[in-house]
């Protein structure tokens, strides 16, 4: 069965495990999902599986999604997320709880990430800024010389392209590997995974198994 | 559901039972007893200080116990519903006006005792 799930962020708590160990966890209330397409190599080039979730009120919704989802057999839903997946083993319709987390030991959550607004280099980039005395006048946070004018090819007009400067940080896509999962409740739709996961409490994240594990994990998922 | 309920429904059977405490408040001076896992063995571990803040609620309520080892100050903070924790015993209760004694860290020697909460038994140590 697909192992992946769309979900809300609920928070962070603390949970003690049998050894009295202290895990921090985060929440989240996933699915229930309906798989609302089904994308093969034939038809669309790729494989994937397309979920939704959280019904809203057809007045909420528009036309193409109401139908879409119809197709489904499902009420509208409110968010549709897409997963690669190659033998998906869903069909058309097939509705997914927590449950299908059930031997799965890692997931990756992807959600995203809080905005941070306009940022300077220190802060999005953790540039080191300039001394703090030694001469430094109205300067202490600069990202120092961007380097002249040069284009990707040679000289030009203007900064290299993707120079690292100050702007927009946050609210961006962000992928968290390798989360342990340390409990599931199907009857409440929640799951519980080890540490931090990307966006505010309420923000919807996707949970996948996870595709690829770190080299650590990999020895424990191994090992039990 | 609140997100807050949610919360609170996923650590209610984390709780340990009121029970399974004394009634301690800050300024008290108490045992610890503590589990020390080693390998596969067990055993306890008794931790005895003053009980100088309190803080969290449900299931992160934590104590800080502070002690003096060998001339230094020490402080452990407990997290009240670890499983770790094999029983609390409180030794002597101590009288105190705030919520929070970090005024003790500044002190040295016989300034640190507080007053015993039984009136008139003066800085028993």
């Amino acid at each position: 069965m697909l192992n992946a799930l769309i979900g809300r962020k609920i928070g962070m708590t603390r949970f003690f495990t049998e050894s009295g160990e202290n895990v921090p966890v985060t929440v989240i209330q996933a699915g229930p999902c309906v798989v609302t397409q089904v994308k093969t190599e034939d038809t669309d080039g790729y494989s994937a599986v397309q979920l939704g979730f959280e019904e809203v009120k057809a007045r909420r919704s528009t036309m193409p999604v109401i139908g879409h989802d119809h197709r489904a057999n499902s009420a509208p839903l409110g968010v549709h997320r897409e997963f690669r997946v190659d033998d998906a083993d869903v069909e058309l319709g097939d509705r997914l709880d927590v449950s299908v987390f059930e031997d799965t030991k890692f997931v990756d959550v992807v959600g995203t990430s809080k905005g941070k607004g306009f940022q300077g280099g220190m802060k999005r980039h953790n540039f080191r800024g300039l001394e703090a005395s030694h001469g430094v006048k109205r300067k202490h946070r600069h990202p120092g010389s961007i380097g002249g004018h040069s284009s990707n090819l040679g000289t030009g007009p203007k900064i290299k392209k993707g120079k690292r400067m100050a702007g927009h940080m946050g609210h961006e896509r962000v992928t968290v590997r390798s989360l342990e999962v340390i409990s599931i409740d199907p009857e409440k739709n929640l799951i519980l995974v080890k540490g931090p996961v990307p966006g505010p409490a309420d923000g919807i994240v996707m949970v996948r198994g996870a595709v690829r594990l770190y080299k650590t994990k990999a020895r424990i998922a191994k090992a039990g | 559901m609140s997100k807050q309920s949610i919360i609170e429904g996923v650590t209610a059977d984390q709780l340990r039972d009121p029970a399974d405490f004394p009634q301690f408040s800050v300024g008290d001076t108490i045992d610890v007893h503590v589990r020390i896992i080693e390998g596969d063995k067990e055993r306890v571990q008794v931790y005895q200080g003053v009980l100088i803040a309190e803080r969290g609620r449900g299931v992160n309520r934590t104590i800080t116990v502070r002690r003096i080892v060998a001339n230094e100050g020490v402080e452990r903070i407990f997290p009240l519903h670890s499983p770790r924790i094999a029983k609390i015993e409180v030794v002597r209760r101590g009288d105190a006006r705030r919520a929070k004694l970090y005024f003790l860290r500044s002190r040295v020697g016989k300034a640190r005792r507080l007053r015993d909460q039984r009136r008139g038994l003066k800085h028993t140590s």
